[in-house]
């Protein structure tokens, strides 16, 4: 017994964090992802990927206003959820920079103030609503203030997608406490399953193709990192590898691998038929719509296993 | 300035008559357990919210061939560490330490994210459906407020459980030590004086820790021992992944706009700014 690895041997209890749990975490990382992908574009891209940015931005608030609704039905005192930022005995601010849940509560607070001047921005400059608001969001966004304020909203981004993977591996449970990886593979993950968002919802805008071979290049890009991170995480679990590579959790991992591997022999297909056959910049609307699912389901499936094989 | 206390609990004298629950769940109202038989005198499980003492019987194979089966009991408790897991990663303040330097639970507080629950490495803390909280041990902190013994200990017969000054208890601790090895049983050992920079209810026992569900000194480690690894791993991440939005978003000198890019240099203009719907390909 006195031989088992250090941080195998556990006596907790598990804290039974489930379904909001799990949908919280998936709208996080798409959320986080789908902003700095949109971010990236901007910086990096041209003229034509615009649009991709715009659907980026337009992704990203809307699916960061779910996680607080989950978040809040999750606790067993939905009422007090501004506890996390106010400390109710002091009544200072509940900031502790050692705990993730703390740090990511006002992280996502913060960041909601990015992804929504990026979300009026995007709505006002894809002429979708007009407004003076919106318009004065854009202009603002233009600018050279505009541009920091986007990378830093880009930062919380990442740290939206990652924390919830440290904040896991911040405990004392068996397998997310055995690890490091898991802050590193939900980001990974959460920006390729932020690529499939965009490249579902660019299908059917003509002024969006053209960024569909560079998101799926990305993907690719994105996929390689998460699979070097699964690895990665095996096998860094030592004694408690049995428990996520067992029963049940073995149909979650094949959707995993259903939601990578798939994906990326696609990914690599849909590049060399282009490159071959297709006129580069033209590139043709036929996005499989099989990859960007199969990715998302993967990206679910993944959070499940982590999440439930530990407490199980 | 209110006296460090402490539980030291000499497993040696327990003999497993389960006073000390009923102690506890009588002066803190807590609910009785659902009627449940189990494969042992232990009817009560575990630590939860509504058991905040609860006897182990540890049974292991002994060596006289007339007793096959030897007990070891144990009065199992929060452990008030000097360094705790659950009041580090309590984001709401809910936990605190007290005037007694013991941890506490504000119910008030509390929002019942379950995190501390996560982070306890023995176990202790439970999630009451009931008031949605949190709940653990108080220490008795009502009665130590009124200067009375917490109620296990004053219950406890065979003086198993001691309540006093940390200090006083480390010592009667170390002489109940000796006497024991002295006497044989070299197995025995105190659980608690090194672990989470020492427990506040700490025991005497003499199996391996582990047969109590005791994690081993070296397992014994703070939740946060992760924090940095944990962001290390997904900032070299994050940098991979912009390296690859890089790569794969870059302009390739393929774009036939005239609009320039922006952001690289922070001072050119947004490309998206202006652009109207459809005015890609």
């Amino acid at each position: 017994m006195g031989g088992l690895k250090l941080p195998n041997e556990h006596f907790v209890v598990p804290p039974h964090w489930e379904w909001y749990i799990l949908g919280y975490f998936f709208f996080a990382g798409i959320s986080g992802g789908s902003y700095v992908l949109g971010s990236m574009l901007r910086l990096w891209g041209d003229a034509r990927d615009a649009a991709a940015s715009r659907i980026a931005f337009l992704i990203s608030f809307p699916t960061l206003l779910i996680c607080p609704i989950l978040l809040t039905l999750d606790l067993g005192q939905p009422l007090r959820f501004w506890h996390f930022l106010i400390n109710d005995s002091s009544g200072g601010l509940a900031f502790k920079p050692w705990s993730p849940m703390s740090l990511g509560a006002w992280a996502l607070l913060l960041f909601g103030i990015f992804s929504f001047v990026m979300f009026l921005s995007a709505l006002s400059e894809g002429g979708i609503v007009h407004r003076r608001a919106l318009a004065t969001a854009a202009s603002f966004v233009a600018g050279v203030v505009g541009g920091i304020f986007m990378v830093i909203g880009a930062l919380f981004g990442l740290f939206i997608a990652a924390y919830t993977g440290v904040l896991l591996a911040v405990s004392n449970q068996p397998v997310w406490s055995d690890t490091w990886a898991l802050g590193g593979l939900f980001l990974a993950s959460a920006l390729s399953g932020s690529a499939a968002c965009v490249l579902l919802a660019t299908r059917t805008r003509r002024d969006a193709i053209a960024t569909d071979r560079k998101l799926i290049e990305a993907d690719r890009y994105f996929i390689l990192l998460e699979l070097a991170l699964i690895v990665l995480f095996l096998a860094t679990l030592g004694g408690v590898l049995s428990k996520v590579l067992t029963g049940g959790w073995i149909i979650l991992w094949v959707i995993v691998l259903a939601g990578t591997l798939i994906p990326l022999a696609l990914h690599w297909r849909a590049t060399r038929m282009r490159a071959t056959v297709t006129a580069v910049g033209t590139a043709a609307a036929d996005i499989s719509l099989l990859a960007p699912v199969l990715v998302l389901l993967g990206v679910l499936a993944l959070r499940a296993v982590v999440i439930f094989s530990a407490q199980a | 300035m209110a006296q460090t206390v402490g539980f030291f609990t000499d497993t040696t004298l327990c003999i497993g008559c389960k006073a000390c629950e009923v102690a506890c769940k009588e002066w803190n109202q807590l609910p009785n357990n659902p009627l449940e038989f189990r494969d042992s005198y232990d009817n009560t499980g575990q630590l939860d919210h509504a058991n905040w003492r609860h006897v182990r019987f540890v049974e292991s194979a002994a060596t006289n061939p007339d007793k096959p089966i030897a007990w070891s009991m144990m009065s199992d408790v929060c452990k008030h560490c000097a360094n705790a897991s659950c009041l580090e990663v309590c984001p709401t303040d809910a936990i605190i330490r007290t005037e007694f330097d013991t941890v506490y639970i504000q119910q008030d507080v509390c929002n019942g994210c379950r995190d501390c629950i996560s982070a306890c490495p023995y176990g202790v803390i439970g999630f009451n459906s009931t008031s949605g909280t949190a709940q653990k041990c108080t220490f008795c902190y009502d009665r130590l407020q009124n200067n009375l013994k917490p109620a296990c200990a004053t219950a406890c017969p065979t003086q198993s459980i001691k309540f006093g000054p940390l200090d006083e208890l480390r010592q009667t601790a170390a002489t109940r030590l000796a006497t024991l090895q002295a006497q044989g049983v070299s197995q025995a050992r105190i659980y608690g004086d090194k672990e989470y920079g020492g427990l506040h209810a700490f025991f005497l026992i003499t199996e391996k820790p582990e047969a109590y569900a005791l994690p081993s000194t070296q397992s014994a480690v703070l939740p946060s021992r992760n924090n940095l690894p944990g962001y290390v791993t997904a900032t070299i991440t994050a940098i991979l992944a912009g390296l690859a939005g890089l790569i794969a978003f870059r302009r390739r000198g393929e774009s036939s706009s005239p609009s320039p890019a922006a952001g690289t240099g922070g001072s050119s203009p947004s490309p998206l700014v202006g652009e109207g719907r459809g005015g890609g390909s």
